[in-house]
């Protein structure tokens, strides 16, 4: 049979897929029947795209068409006028949201043009649940390559040359991760891959699984050739159903074609792969927690040294690495590590994977080289914040990183950089935040969240933690006093030094960064009393202004719980004890009589 | 389908697979690509675009040479369909009216191998605006 001469590539990611992406390839795939262009045109389902903004997305090679927002009921007209005449449809093409241009071509985006694909490569480009669509783009080979003609120790070594660094967060060089386990006594090792990804708003991790999961596996028994471990284990969340039954597909097809299981590619080495399933708790990412948790213990995190690599699952040599850290590897194989090293800066080498959110144009999911700068982040991949508001900070590395501002905008991207400016690379969570955002609230938020995910062991970060929130809790309801914020940065200095894991460690550093970054919006909640960006409901008072007021009792009326007075005709007043801050009035005055302040 | 047991299996596997994806890594450097349009809109298909983009893309696939073909609307030249754009890497745009198989031939082997002009060359008289 020939190939097929043109390819509608349809979003599968968990993103589209939730706007009945799946159901949009079926009726692509019935119109192509109908038009009798079975042997033409062919319709893959494919990973995240990254622009999951305007999803679903579909995407026509070989012209490279990029379909925005598409329903089930355009399949007609996409295959009666793009397929059969040629000729794109263009309320479906992308909008430039800046020049209003109308985009045909993807390599057009402003989203992609600063992107480097790596970790993603695979990601929208083939179908993840065809092993044979991997192979075609190279798959395999590295681990071919790495079985019949290197070394182990030949293997470490081109890893470690890469500079590849660990994408979990930490970012510990991942070759010597390797040796370390590779050099750790003991006949049973394990390899274990941590998709737990718990950073909220984070979907790397997912996405990669979900599109391109073969990756992952192939990187995996890479690391068990090379530190001497023939079982693999993944431990992946319970929430994410699709990543979980597309690698469970990708293993079978794998054990299937003889590329895990026993004798692979006529050597020696044996390697398999199963899951374990996390139940959603963020300590759990955390190695050791993780460790426990598969085996069967509390999630909760120990000491280290020992780290896992000496002693870890079952109390034996245990290589952990992160999905994108995994999905890395085959590429660094294939195309050698001089390439890989010459992406990225001095100590920072290669691509991230970020996860955008908040408030920026094109929310989604990236991979850009380090070293970029947050400008070109946010304005130009990102394109710039939402309905026009201004920038007012980047929140980076999620729950443990911290809050940077307009003066880190020209900070370039890589591990050192980011923690002198007071954030950390993390797994890849980026929120954008823009003018209508309360720090403080921010702040809040994050430590909201590890107060919940404590796992409680230690008391610096069970009580610490606690404390600290309390405290945000005062200020944001107009019960702060002047010491404040110098106890939420004593505390917060002692629960970074004294807690047992990174989770207590890394609490404070959300507060402590928007102290550094925005101490007067502190200030104003608690000497003002005054929440700058009208967020922290508490501090609001709605007002009536006398010379505006016509007394047309609307706002009373509209009041659920008549804190407004006044007769006809006369002026009213809220009455500040009985209001709960609804905003109800403010939106039935005609006469911009309700103010906030 | 066999399992794979050594290296050579994978390659082979990787040859006789890799031409189902190759169009997607090819669409991502269309300009260093030769890129032919043909023209399907309606009235090019019933004067038989289709089959001349058939002939082409197997042509091309038969004489391993690497190129885009996509399809385009009407060129406005319905006096001479089928009618077929050529673009070799930086070049301009050449436009070919009455391409029957035998004229893609002759496109083929003679403007996109060697580079040699045919006979067909219908005169642009227009600029796209983009
Ligand atoms: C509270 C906490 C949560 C973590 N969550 C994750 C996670 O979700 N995914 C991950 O890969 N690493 C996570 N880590 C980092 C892991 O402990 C570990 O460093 C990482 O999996 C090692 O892989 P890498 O070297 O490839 O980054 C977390 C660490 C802490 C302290
Ligand atoms: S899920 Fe479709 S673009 Fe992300």
């Amino acid at each position: 049979m020939a190939d097929y001469k043109i390819h509608l590539l349809v979003c599968g990611g968990t993103g589209c897929k939730s706007s009945e992406s799946q159901i949009l390839a079926e009726h692509l795939r019935n119109e192509i029947g109908n038009q009798g262009l079975k042997d033409y045109a062919q319709v893959v389902g494919t990973g995240c795209f990254g622009f999951c903004e305007k999803g679903p997305i579909v995407k026509i090679i070989p012209d490279n068409t990029f379909y925005t927002q598409v329903k089930p009921e355009d399949a007609k007209e996409i295959v009666e006028e793009h397929i059969v005449k040629g000729r794109k449809v263009s309320r479906l093409l992308y909008k430039d949201p800046k020049t209003e241009k109308i985009i045909t071509d993807s390599k057009g985006m402003e989203f992609y043009k600063k992107q480097v694909r790596i970790a993603l490569r695979n990601c929208g480009v083939i179908d993840p649940e065809n092993i044979e669509e991997y192979i075609a783009r190279d798959g395999y080979s590295a681990l071919g390559k790495v079985l019949t003609s290197m070394t182990p120790e030949e293997t470490i070594e081109i890893i470690k040359k890469s500079g590849l660094r660990g994408r979990g967060g930490a970012g510990f060089p991942t070759g010597l991760k390797w040796e370390i386990t590779r050099q750790s006594p003991g006949k049973e090792k394990y390899v274990v891959c941590n998709a737990d990804e718990g950073d909220p708003g984070a979907f790397m991790d997912r996405s990669i699984l979900e599109g391109d999961p073969h990756s992952v596996i192939e990187a995996m028994a890479i690391n068990g050739f090379c530190t001497g471990a023939s079982n693999g284990l993944v431990y992946i969340r319970a929430e994410y159903p699709l990543a979980i039954d597309r690698l469970k597909n990708a293993i079978d097809q794998a054990r299937h074609y003889g590329l895990l299981g026993e004798k692979i590619f006529g050597t020696d080495f044996c390697f398999d792969i199963t899951l374990r399933y996390g139940a959603g708790a963020f300590v759990c990412g955390e190695e050791t927690a993780l460790i426990h948790s598969m085996e069967g213990g509390r999630g909760e995190p120990t000491m280290k040294p020992p780290f896992p690599s000496v002693k870890g699952y079952l109390g034996k040599p245990t290589n952990v690495n992160n999905v994108e850290t995994f999905a890395s590897v085959p590429v660094i194989i294939n195309k050698g590590f001089e390439w890989y090293s010459s992406i990225g800066t001095e100590k920072s080498k290669g691509t991230k994977v970020f996860a955008l959110a908040g408030k920026v144009n094109n929310v989604g999911l990236i991979e850009v080289p380090m070293g970029i700068t947050l400008r070109e982040v946010i304005f130009e991949i990102g394109g710039g914040i939402k309905n026009g508001k201004k920038f007012k900070g980047v929140q980076i590395g999620g729950p443990s990183g911290g809050c940077l501002t307009h003066k880190h905008l020209d900070v370039p991207i890589d591990y050192e950089s980011l923690v002198a400016a007071g954030a950390m690379m993390g797994s890849g969570g980026m929120i954008i935040m823009d003018e209508d955002d309360c720090m403080v609230d921010v702040a809040k938020y994050f430590l909201d969240f590890t107060v919940d995910e404590s796992c409680g062991k230690c008391t610096p970060c069970r009580v610490g933690n606690k404390r600290m929130h309390e405290l945000l809790v005062n200020i944001t309801k107009g019960n702060g006093t002047k010491d404040d914020i110098d106890r939420l940065m004593n505390l917060g200095n002692v629960i970074r030094d004294t807690s047992l894991c990174m989770l207590g460690q890394s609490a404070p550093n959300p507060v402590l960064s928007i102290i550094d970054n925005f101490r007067e919006e502190y200030e104003a909640h608690i000497a003002e009393k005054k929440c700058p960006s009208g967020v922290c409901k508490a501090l609001m008072i709605y007002e009536i202004v006398p010379e505006n007021c016509v007394g047309c009792t609307a706002c009373a009326r509209a009041c659920p719980v008549g804190a407004i007075t006044g007769e006809r005709k006369e002026i009213h007043r809220i009455d500040p004890s009985l209001c709960i801050k609804c905003g109800a009035c403010m939106d039935r005055c005609k006469f911009n009589a309700v103010i906030v302040n | 389908m066999d399992k794979i047991r050594n290296l050579a299996d994978l390659r082979e596997l990787k040859d006789k697979l890799q031409s189902k994806t190759k169009l997607r890594d090819k669409s991502e450097t269309p300009e260093q690509m030769v890129q032919i349009k043909v023209a399907m809109a309606t009235c090019c298909i019933a004067s038989g675009s289709r089959e001349t983009m058939n002939y082409i893309v197997d042509e091309l696939d038969k004489r391993n040479i690497d190129a885009v073909v996509t399809q385009t609307g009407c060129m406005g030249y319905c006096y001479a369909e089928p009618t077929v754009e050529v673009i070799l890497p930086g070049k301009e745009p050449m436009v070919f009216g009455y391409v029957d198989s035998r004229k893609a031939d002759e496109i083929i082997e003679k403007y996109i191998k060697g580079g040699m002009l045919v006979e067909g060359i219908i005169p642009v008289n227009y600029k796209k605006i983009d």
